[in-house]
């Protein structure tokens, strides 16, 4: 079983590398970009059949390592058969 | 006072601690492996400064999981104090073992120079020997050291006096909230901090006010 982890920063924490990216854009010539966060995705291959337990087999992944969760959110995702 | 100093991969201020350790307490520190599961019994177990497992992930995350970092939390169970420099401050607060996180400066840039540290709280077994309002120069080098956590845990940390360090004189080199350079737990016993002490120690550093906090942990434990 595939999955996809996506951990953004939560709003109202400060995302330089994002406004960093976010400028880089402005300068190149890319009117009108309102606001860049840049985040991480994580692809998880899993022996685990039962989609139950793979969920919640990758939210203690998510919680224990892969996501820090003082400043970031994550979301779990598995891929369409 | 006996003292271990753990050595992740990608550790690189080690040397420095050793050489400080054993230059302040005159006893030989140990070095202590990352996949060891148990630590030497000792007074202080210090967590070096830098790159441990490339920064992958986040700063610290990985090494924050290493194996004997179980031993380190059941150590700081039992008040065995324990030091956190720089990517040691990374790793324990990844580890939980402090609140909050260091995450990227704030201008993108690693830095590397001297700053004003200021001596937030004097009455702690890592800062007795300072004076409360003490400032003194001590060298940074990092490219996440700011220190950042939600509200209500700042305002809790601050209420406790637990901000040990903060930059002062309008040093703060990395965007870090309320000047933060460095904090303690609840019960006293972990601290971490981003400047290095280890590099202030005698005259030919050009200053030797980090002995001090060296100096404070082993009175503490004497």
């Amino acid at each position: 079983m595939k999955a996809r982890i996506k951990v953004m920063l939560k709003n109202g924490v400060l995302d330089p590398q994002g406004k960093a990216i976010e400028g880089a854009l402005g300068s190149l010539g890319f009117d009108g970009v309102a606001s860049v966060r840049q985040g991480k995705l994580f692809e998880v291959e899993l022996a685990e059949k039962d989609p139950s337990k793979a969920r919640a087999a990758l939210d203690e992944m998510s919680k224990k390592l892969l996501a820090n969760t003082v400043i970031e959110n994550y979301a779990i995702e598995f891929d369409e058969k | 006072m006996k003292s271990a100093v753990i050595v992740f991969p990608g550790s690189n201020r080690e040397r420095d601690m050793l050489y400080a350790l054993e230059k302040i307490t005159g006893e030989k520190p140990l070095p202590v492996w990352h996949t060891e599961t148990e630590l030497p019994k000792v007074d202080l177990v210090v967590l070096p400064g830098g790159f441990s497992y490339g920064d992958y992930l986040r700063t610290g995350a990985i090494a924050a999981r290493a194996a004997i970092m179980d031993d380190v939390r059941k150590k700081a169970d039992q008040g065995v104090h324990v030091l956190g420099v720089c990517n040691g401050f990374q790793i324990l607060c990844e580890a939980g073992l402090l609140p909050g996180v260091l995450v990227r400066n704030n201008h993108l840039k690693f830095v590397c120079k001297h700053v004003k540290l200021e001596v937030a709280n004097a009455s702690t077994d890592f800062t007795n020997k300072y004076n409360k309002g003490d400032v003194w120069r001590c060298p940074v080098a990092h490219g996440d050291g700011n220190y950042f956590t939600d509200a209500e845990t700042l305002a809790r940390i601050e209420g406790e006096g637990r901000v040990v360090f903060r930059y002062a004189e309008g040093t703060n080199p990395n965007g870090s909230l309320n000047d933060i350079a460095g904090i303690i737990n609840d019960r006293g016993n972990v601290m971490g901090l981003m400047p290095h002490p280890e590099n202030e120690i005698e005259p030919l550093n050009g200053g030797a006010e980090g002995r001090n906090l060296f100096e404070s942990v082993l009175e503490a434990v004497a």
